[in-house]
């Protein structure tokens, strides 16, 4: 039905340049405590074409998808759909503007039916007000049958396998009777297969008229299901245009950026023995053969796309989950790690990446978080002293120029950035051999940053070996010696010293072969 | 290079031990409010009964509350790690069947006393066990045993009690060590200061609160997150059969109906005394003084001849007063500065 009323107008909608934008976007910026997330970007969309989104992550891309779908506020900026301007104060409000987004991970709920996680919200009522269940199956029945889906719509979510899950977070998508498509990296955690039937899908909705928003990470495909394209970095749009007019060289050096703005700290590495050698380390699901070695005073990046398995495979090196196979060397000693404690005693910590869960004990004094690991030392006999805890405390906050108003002032009141710090001098009282910092600089403030990375390049200098697992190219670049790239949860190349481009950074992550220079 | 350069322009600050004392602290505590209520509820009693500050009946008082409070100090520490036990009544009920049990094979009072502690350990261990081993809900587990242990001690018993206890053994529920002093005061009063040991000045007692706050992060930290938890569940377990001793000491007797309800008192004096029903924290002394609250109240409603009923209802009107009080306070603080 909306395939021919739209269709017909253009019916070969990416040959037609003159076409206006069905949605369009015009200066919009939003400020977070401390990080400027999109600074007055546009984006356009046109009804039957697909726009590809690129960028690195902390580019703004999710920023942009919440600010459309209207669970971020813009603090400045017009949306326009069709020519009129618009605002989103609720979801509701996008979804009735006929905005409609396909997320990684779409909440569906799996002791329901796929009619009832299809419909849920707005279900279609009968006469006294009640679902009419007969109605909302049929109509399930239909949306499923539009994208090629074979489910019936009454069994229950949780009998269904995760691609087919993805299928009915689609038809709940589409379900609002949707202009405008947003698919967040809709091809993250899918097989060949099912990533064909997805661009099969996409096809099918361009030639619905549906405007597609696609964020992705994958060259291949943004090559392939396009038609435009917008970059964006660090919250400001740096380019668009038309994909048949663009080369792959051009858009990765868009997205990554001639200049790094930021400024590393200047180091000349000294590089002691070989300290940390891992061999063969596999898990059932998350990563398989992760080998390398890491030496005293140097600073290993790992860079992957997320999901590639990074944090996972650091995890299982600090003893949170075990490995199905693999062994690992520490100075040259065959050592076990089955549990954190284990990993710690071998000089191994980890800063995770997710700070307010796995990091930062709010609810307890910074001191208190600090002395957690290094207990032993501070106390006598299993009876703690204060005074020693406030001594470490106070010996290794002071390094990192801690910001807070005393030490026995709660962790979950500090900025993240320096929670970040607390959590940072929490492993280093451990008197670590290797520290592995799992996106150390994610969501903390410039200022903050900048007295990680430095205090990272001291750590170093002392001959402490650093694992730094980071999404943010500039940063790779510019505090490791040596990067890992890791692919679907395998290494998928090693650079250092000449070999470490951006560009060669984000082929290897994407899977693309070298660029024919 | 700019960087540094920055530090240098700002020195590196100092950044205080604390921002209050430990005096101020403690004086906008729980604990001294809790205190206040204590001497008003202390105060109020001695107006309106003229027998209640008489040494003997002050003595007698205490019993309302010290055997609940002996399990209470554990369960304060379980309640603040996150879990919870429901079943600490009942275990009392199993703890003295099978002391009872013991009693008619001829058993002698220090064989009595390991059959009551040996018993809470295993429904300790028991509840642990499935709490941390199979990772299943404390509140899900431990209502489960609560029916379970005390349906064990019904199906041995029927309508029937167990008594015949040795001479010697009455003394945990009945002796005085000096005066008006009973045992089970002195008891009271040595577990009260062990256990706030235990929380406040051991690693031990650092990790619960950790759990309590997040106990992911406790695992991210090298804390064995599992075994802390069981042991927390035996310590509950074994001062369970603690009270189980002195309870059936002091009544010479066992029904299955023994403590019945207990379990939902001594979560309230937990609560009562500032801990956390959400884990996280709390006190002991806070505890302490909510075991004297909740025996002077007992006691002064049962010198004014009131009914058991009201003093229930007036137990369960001062725990929702206290706890509201304070975010009462927060709300029309916050709303003046607003």
């Amino acid at each position: 039905m909306l395939a021919n009323t739209q269709g017909i107008g253009n019916v070969h909608p990416s040959v037609t340049n003159d076409q206006k934008p069905v949605l369009s976007l015009k200066g919009i910026s939003k400020s977070f405590p401390g990080v400027k997330a999109l600074s007055e970007v546009s984006l356009d969309l046109y009804p039957g074409q697909v726009t590809a989104l690129v960028g690195e992550n902390g580019a703004g891309k999710s920023t942009i998808v919440k600010v459309l779908t209207g669970i971020y506020q813009p603090d400045e900026g017009e949306i326009s759909i069709s020519g009129s301007s618009v605002s989103f104060p609720t979801a509701q409000d996008a979804g009735k503007a006929g905005v409609t987004a396909i997320h990684q991970e779409t909440v569906l709920f799996d002791d329901l039916s796929v009619a009832e996680n299809i419909f849920i919200g707005h279900a279609p009522k009968s006469r006294f007000g009640l679902i009419d269940k007969t109605a909302m199956v049929r109509q399930a029945k239909e949306l499923l049958a539009r994208i090629g889906a074979r489910i019936d719509p009454s069994v229950l979510l949780k009998e269904l396998g995760i691609a087919n899950k993805h299928l009915v977070a689609i038809a709940r998508a589409l379900s609002i009777d949707a202009s405008i498509v947003i698919m967040d990296e809709p091809t993250a955690s899918l097989s060949h297969k099912e990533i064909e039937e997805t661009y099969e899908l996409v096809e099918r909705l361009k030639a619905e008229g549906k405007a597609i928003l696609f964020i992705s990470h994958k060259f291949d495909e943004i090559f392939r299901i396009a038609d435009r394209y917008t970059v964006f970095r660090d919250g400001q749009m740096v380019g668009a245009g038309k994909i048949a007019e663009v080369s792959e060289p051009d858009l990765v050096r868009l997205m990554v950026g001639r200049s790094v703005d930021q400024v590393f700290p200047k180091r000349t590495p000294e590089l002691g023995p070989e300290v940390l050698r891992v061999v063969g380390y596999s898990h059932p699901t998350e990563f398989e053969d992760i080998g390398f070695t890491l030496r005293r005073g140097e600073i290993l990046g790992f860079y992957g796309l997320v999901g590639a398995g990074r944090s996972e495979f650091m995890q299982a090196l600090f003893g949170i989950t075990r490995p199905s196979k693999g062994a690992i060397r520490i100075d040259d000693t065959v050592a076990v790690i089955r549990t954190p404690n284990e990993a710690i005693s071998h000089g191994i910590v980890y800063v995770p990446e997710d700070r307010g869960k796995q990091g930062a004990i709010k609810g307890l004094p910074i001191f208190q978080n600090v002395s957690l690991p290094s207990l032993k030392s501070t106390s006598r006999n299993g009876f703690l002293r204060l005074a020693e805890e406030f001594k470490l405390t106070r010996d290794y906050t002071r390094r990192l120029d801690l910001r807070a108003a005393a030490l026995d002032q709660d962790i979950g009141e500090l900025s993240g950035g320096n929670q970040q710090k607390v959590i940072i001098a929490k492993w280093l009282a451990t008197q670590p051999r290797v520290i592995i910092l799992d996106e150390p600089t994610k969501g903390i403030d410039i200022g903050s940053k900048a007295a990680v990375h430095e205090f990272m390049a001291e750590l170093a200098a002392q001959g402490l070996a650093v694992i730094m697992v980071s999404s943010e190219i500039p940063e790779i670049l510019g505090m490791s010696d040596r990067v890992i790239v890791m692919r679907e949860g395998r290494i998928a190349a090693e650079f250092e010293g000449d070999e470490l481009t951006p560009e060669r950074l984000v082929r290897a992550a994407a899977g693309l072969a070298e660029a024919a220079t | 290079m700019s960087v540094s350069q920055a530090n240098e322009t700002n020195p590196v600050r100092q950044v205080p031990d604390r921002l209050r004392s430990p005096l101020q602290r403690l004086l906008a505590s729980w604990e001294i409010l809790l205190l206040g209520v204590a001497v008003a509820v202390f105060v109020l009693n001695s107006f309106a009964s003229p027998y209640f500050l008489d040494p003997w009946n002050l003595s007698d008082a205490t019993f309302n509350f010290t055997e609940k409070a002996l399990i209470a100090f554990a369960m304060a520490l379980l309640i603040v790690s996150g879990e919870i036990d429901l079943s600490v009544a009942s275990i009392i009920a199993l703890a003295s069947t099978a002391m009872g049990f013991a009693v008619q094979l001829g058993a002698e009072t220090p064989t009595l006393v390991l059959v009551g502690l040996g018993v809470g350990l295993l429904c300790g261990a028991f509840n642990g066990a499935l709490v941390t081993g199979l990772g299943l809900p404390s509140i899900v587990v431990t209502i489960g045993t609560m029916s379970l242990f005390r349906g064990i001690s019904y199906i041995v018993l029927g309508d029937k009690a167990y008594t015949g206890y040795p001479a010697d053994f009455a003394f945990f529920g009945q002796g005085y060590v000096w005066w008006v002093i009973s045992f089970e005061f002195v008891l009271f009063a040595f577990m009260a200061v062990l256990f706030a040991v235990l929380l406040h000045k051991t690693n031990f007692g650092r990790a619960v609160y950790v759990i309590g706050n997040n106990p992911v992060g406790a695992l991210f930290s090298g804390i064995r997150v599992p075994r802390v938890k069981f042991a927390l569940f035996l310590l509950t377990g074994v001062m369970s059969g603690v009270a189980a001793i002195c309870l059936t000491s002091r009544l010479g007797a066992t029904r299955p109906s023994i403590a019945f309800g207990w379990e939902l008192e001594v979560v309230t004096m937990v609560v009562l005394g500032g801990v956390n029903i959400l884990g996280g924290s709390g006190t002991i002394p806070g505890v302490v003084i909510a075991a004297f609250v909740m025996g002077m109240v007992t006691f002064g409603f049962g010198l004014l001849n009131v009914p058991g009923i009201v003093m229930s209802i007036f137990i369960g009107l001062l725990l929702i007063g206290v706890i509201a009080l304070p975010r009462i306070a927060r709300r029309m603080l916050a709303a003046r500065r607003g």
